[in-house]
């Protein structure tokens, strides 16, 4: 027990000493924590970016979506680890090599689930909107998109999670933030406490940036709110038990639960 | 032979004058072996994994106890960076086929945990309700209606844990283990990019078969009419 408390001491010791170092600003805890945040957010962005019009595409032309979905699993069969390497001819050591592998595999799981989301908006919410005198396409980016926000944020956390852990592969290949902390200070020196700062580091930073997002989702959907009583999930969850017939039902809660979305029922 | 070299004078020759050299097929670090050993790992660790994640997700799944704790940690595990792990159990317990088991299942279990979980526990009351009313007992409901009905979820899991097991598999590599990543880390030692690219397209493949395959267990496995449902669903 002792034993174990002053491993724990040493780690934090060492954490604490080494966080930056003024004189040198290359070195330390700290830049590798703001690579890993610049790594890993940039692929989240460009992802979203990419999967929000492609989404909407695929909703509004219904014909669009079965190649766009064929060609997403075919990249998703390719795995990010191998797709670093094959970028190095490409983008030589740059941040590229990392994000735009990375990127791909966001847009893997955010597409289902913008597209998904978007068929899931209740008839009814769709029929009072053509009431209201909207056609298709405002229709689809001012009511059905807020609709589905739920859904695309559950695919956003899995993705967001996803992405930070993998950053630190990127360290293979010269990259890679708190990986890089991993690798050269960890694993190179024979030094225990750099890989546990690192892993604490990282699954940290995806803990904060899956509640951000959940922050996100409250205030984009202030109506979920008014529907459960209490915490943004109940309203959902209850649409949720309504649509289980549906095989895969996404959205609320452990954000995880959207890997049963990005690819249920389609093969 | 040289198809590609025809074409393209660059890397893409290089690659396929690595691919196409014999010595590249024999001997002990030859592409079969390395091939063998990455299969072997992956097998062996999503075949761990599974034994781990099924039926604690069954168990989870069909009570409803536990489950927001157990998604949380999968959740959790999911965070976790996969060559942290591996190197902080390569430093604690040195070299060896155990530090990448762990490192490569603690990869696995989250994904089929949490889709055997939501596959039980989102079976239709109803159809639970039809089941308890025909006279099934608990288990019979878990084994006869709620595992079948989860079952392309489940299987859906196990795909994205193979298709990650086995891409991160490389990691083996670099601790002194073998697999498909030799190449990946040799190419890179000896700055020869067509090995290292010849590694990455062998991995690449390797996961496109096993989506296949995944493809074909899910028409073995999965009952027909579910398979139609789930396709008149979308």
């Amino acid at each position: 027990m002792n034993a174990a408390w002053d491993w724990t001491l040493g780690v934090v010791e060492w954490g604490v000493a080494n966080w930056s170092h003024p004189g040198e600003p290359d070195r330390g805890i700290l830049p590798r924590l703001l690579e890993h945040m610049r790594l890993a957010y940039a692929p989240i962005l460009l992802g979203l970016l990419v999967a929000l019009p492609l989404g909407l595409a695929c909703a509004r032309w219904k014909r669009l979506y079965p190649p766009v979905l064929t060609g997403v699993n075919v990249l998703y069969a390719v795995p990010s680890i191998a797709l670093f390497f094959l970028m190095l001819p490409y983008t030589g050591f740059s941040d590229w090599t990392a994000v735009v592998p990375l990127t791909v595999y966001t847009l893997v799981i955010l597409l289902p689930n913008v597209v998904d989301g978007l068929r899931q908006v209740p008839e009814h919410v769709r029929q009072a909107a053509v009431a209201m005198g909207f056609g298709p396409l405002r229709r689809l980016v001012f009511v059905e998109t807020p609709v589905a926000v739920p859904v695309i944020i559950a695919g956003l956390r899995v993705a967001s999670v996803a992405t930070i852990s993998m950053v630190s592969v990127a360290s293979l290949i010269g990259l890679g933030g708190l990986g890089r902390l991993i690798l050269s200070e960890g694993f190179r020196r024979q030094f225990d406490a750099p890989i546990v700062v690192g892993i604490v580091l990282t699954v940290l930073l995806a803990l904060v940036t899956d509640a951000v997002l959940v922050l996100a989702q409250r205030l984009l959907t202030p109506w979920a709110r008014r529907d459960g009583g209490g915490g943004g999930g109940r309203g959902i969850r209850a649409n949720r038990r309504r649509r289980r017939t549906a095989a895969a039902a996404p959205a609320e809660g452990a954000a995880v639960a959207a890997d049963l979305t990005t690819t249920a029922g389609k093969r | 032979m040289e198809i590609l070299c025809a074409i393209d004078t660059g890397v893409l020759c290089g690659v396929e004058q690595w691919f196409t050299d014999p010595a590249q097929w024999t001997g002990p670090s030859g592409i079969p072996v390395r091939l063998a050993e990455h299969v072997y790992y992956s097998v062996l660790a999503l075949l761990v994994a599974t034994a781990i994640a099924v039926p604690l997700g069954l168990l989870t799944g069909h009570t409803g106890v536990g489950g927001f704790l157990t998604t949380s940690l999968a959740n959790f595990a999911r965070a976790l960076p996969t060559i942290g792990v591996l190197f902080l159990i390569v430093l604690l317990a040195g070299i060896g086929l155990v530090p990448v088991l762990c490192a490569l299942v603690a990869l696995a279990v989250p994904p089929i945990l949490v889709n055997t979980h939501e596959g039980v526990r989102g079976v239709e009351s109803r159809l639970k309700d039809a089941a308890l009313g025909m006279g099934m007992r608990g288990r019979e409901v878990l084994f006869k209606l709620e595992l079948p009905v989860a079952a392309p979820l489940v299987l859906i899991g196990m795909r994205t844990a193979a298709v990650q097991v086995v891409a991160t598999a490389t990691i083996a590599a670099y601790v002194g283990v073998g697999g498909l990543g030799r190449y990946i880390v040799d190419g890179q030692a000896r700055q020869d990019l067509s090995m290292m690219l010849g590694g990455s397209i062998l991995v690449v493949s390797l996961a496109v078969v096993t989506t296949l395959l995944f493809a074909g267990l899910r028409r073995v496995l999965v009952a027909p009419g579910l398979r139609a449902e789930a396709a008149s669903a979308r």
